[in-house]
């Protein structure tokens, strides 16, 4: 980690809220850019190699996915915090899958995502309580034996700091009740947030598309 | 965690318009898009290839069609051509594709395509004779002239020529063109059909024949009309559709919005807001309830909402798996319902997190809230009967009640319930 200010790049279709979020972060963050959609964020992100972009998960032109699939085979250290009004399942799922390293909806509180997107800065993985639940529910499928139990399962002990943060707590607050570091609150979240990038688990996709068809 | 600041930070500018939910994995990737061909999912008669052919290349999809079944009686070409087409697209994604319009340019170039692949079968001799692809193939040219569409940019330059006045461009007049173009067609397919006819004649051959010309003249129109007639069906859905969001954004999102802009209390305006966007929300994303039953989640949802309403507090609720309500989850939902409203009456904080887990053998809940708390043992008497409520309804169902909370930490309600009776 370096001791310069963190450079974040904004992605939204929405003029009020990207002055709106502008005008929170400025005081903390080095703001290297703005854009409204795929295309500009695209050009954007590659001149101005920020460390974080925050980015709306839908835009016009593709979409939070399409921003992230473009540009993170060519640039590893850029990282992605999704951002969104919507709590649709799928979208959520989908922007995570593709590589953002988390997702908090837009009614947050602007020190919690000042937070979040250091935690993202320094590599961690970012859980809003609703992602939380939307992850314990997407793996809590029976169904056939797990292909790649290493990838398709969680442990207990992800199962229980996911639990936590689905019921509001802080890492701080979980770490205490865990009687574990806050360290290792990060690492069971990152831990679980690969197992949801990489895993091949059927029902993932399945779940997160069926999910408002019940 | 979310803190004070959560909602009156941000208001209703941080709200996005609503737009279609669709998926974004059916977003492909531009590149892959342009190279291969989509079926076209609107104009289909088999497969819907030739339509997309059509849709493609700028041609009228029933020209792409009639050169097919005049390659075909080249010797068969035309059904191996249409099956290597049907094999290299794809199927639609969706069913609004951009759709070309016919022009002439590109249908001259198109016939003459199809021309040269028949010469070249001649020459190579996949070939049924002279005396038959060629009426047919005058026959087919005749019935694309009668059922081409001219494209607008054909009909300004139409209207143009017909102002030249004289008898010349009387011809060239658009409403004229019509009965030139069918006629002239007509002729094109009375020619070929008497010229095959010509050289084969016989009764039986000479009826089929002209119900051949019949299907050439007659057949585009049908085909046309039946599209039109699912164009205008579809387009009716869409309406129906529309009016029907319409209808339920007006009732809701409307209202609020007017009742909002009358109300000069922030708090209360900051509660209709949060309960239009919890309604809005379940209404966009939520899990749909069977009819004629409550879910779980969608009960714990409304219960939540309403205490959200009156209490002027943001309840989050995350629940993990689902069920059918019966008895005993019913009475989760009570006891949560109580805990929630004894937080949001007396914690003091501006959000309550409500977090319920569904697995095959319990049901398990938490409610949290970061405000006052209180010391268990010295608790008032209001507070001490709805704990002991909370406690005594779980312990009917074979559950427990334990509620944590010291001053200054905020207070937690952990409950547990056995699906099924022991």
């Amino acid at each position: 980690m370096t001791a310069a200010r963190t450079r974040v790049f904004l992605v939204d279709d929405h003029a009020l809220f990207l002055s709106g979020v502008r005008s929170e972060l400025a005081e903390e963050f080095d703001i290297v850019g703005a854009a409204s959609d795929v295309d500009a964020a695209m050009a954007g992100i590659r001149n101005t190699a920020p460390h974080v972009v925050l980015l709306d998960v839908h835009m016009p032109g593709g979409g939070a996915r399409t921003v992230i699939e473009g540009i993170a085979p060519t640039h590893h250290d850029v990282r992605f915090l999704a951002l969104s009004v919507s709590d649709a399942a799928e979208d959520v799922i989908a922007v995570v899958r593709a590589g953002a390293r988390g997702y908090v909806t837009k009614t947050i509180a602007p020190p919690d995502l000042a937070d979040a997107i250091r935690r993202v800065r320094d590599g961690d993985a970012v859980f809003s309580p609703r992602l939380a639940g939307f992850v314990l529910d997407a793996f809590s499928g029976e169904g056939p034996q797990p292909s790649d139990p290493e990838l398709d399962a969680l442990t207990p002990r992800e199962r229980e700091v996911l639990r936590h943060i689905a019921r509001g707590l802080a890492y701080k607050q979980i770490a205490r009740r865990l009687d574990i570091s806050v360290k290792t609150v990060e690492t069971h979240v990152s831990s679980v947030l690969r197992k949801l990038q990489l895993s091949s688990r059927y029902e993932l996709t399945r779940w997160a598309t069926d999910r408002r068809l019940v | 965690m979310p803190g004070p600041a959560a909602l009156c930070h941000h208001g209703p500018a941080t709200r996005k318009p609503t737009r279609s939910v669709t998926p974004i994995t059916s977003t492909a990737p531009p590149l892959g898009r342009a190279l291969r061909l989509a079926r076209s999912a609107t104009d289909r008669v088999l497969t819907g290839a030739a339509g997309g052919l059509g849709e493609r290349l700028a041609v009228d999809p029933i020209l792409v069609r009639v050169a097919f079944g005049v390659l075909t009686l080249a010797g068969g070409m035309g059904v191996l051509a249409y099956l290597l087409v049907w094999t290299l697209s794809d199927e639609p994604q969706t069913e609004a594709e951009v759709r070309r319009p016919p022009t002439s340019t590109s249908t001259t170039a198109f016939g003459l395509v199809v021309l040269g692949l028949l010469l070249v079968l001649r020459d190579v001799g996949l070939w049924l004779g002279n005396g038959i692809v060629w009426p047919a193939a005058l026959a087919a040219v005749g019935s694309a002239v009668i059922w081409t569409r001219s494209d607008d940019a054909e009909r300004a330059r139409l209207s143009r020529l017909a102002g030249i006045g004289g008898p010349l461009g009387a011809l060239f007049d658009p409403g004229r063109v019509t009965w030139v173009r069918m006629g002239a067609g007509a002729l094109l397919v009375a020619i070929g059909m008497a010229s095959f006819l010509d050289q084969a004649p016989g009764l039986l051959l000479a009826v089929m024949v002209t119900l051949l010309g019949a299907v050439l003249v007659l057949g585009p129109w049908i085909a046309r009309l039946g599209r039109q007639v699912s164009d205008e069906r579809r387009a009716r859905i869409r309406s129906e559709e529309r009016a029907e969001v319409a209808a339920h954004l007006h009732d809701s999102v409307l209202q609020t919005l007017a009742l909002i802009q009358r109300t000069s209390e922030p708090g209360e305006m900051v509660a209709l807001a949060r309960g239009q966007e919890r309604e809005l929300r379940a209404w966009l994303y939520g899990r749909r309830a069977p009819p004629d039953a409550d879910l779980l989640s969608t009960t714990l949802e409304e219960v939540a909402g309403r205490a959200e309403e009156h209490h002027q507090v943001k309840i989050e609720v995350v629940v993990v798996g689902d069920g059918p309500l019966d008895e005993r989850s019913a009475a989760v939902v009570r006891a949560v319902g109580e805990a929630v409203t004894n937080a949001a009456a007396h914690s003091g904080a501006d959000i309550v997190q409500v977090y319920m887990e569904v697995d095959p053998a319990t049901i398990t809940a938490y409610v949290t809230d970061e405000g006052i708390g209180f010391a268990l043992a010295d608790v008032s008497e209001d507070r001490r009967g709805i704990a002991d409520s909370i406690v005594g309804r779980m312990g009917r169902y074979g559950g427990t009640a334990t509620i944590t909370s010291e001053p200054g930490e905020g207070t937690e309600v952990h409950l547990t319930v056995p699906r099924h009776a022991s």
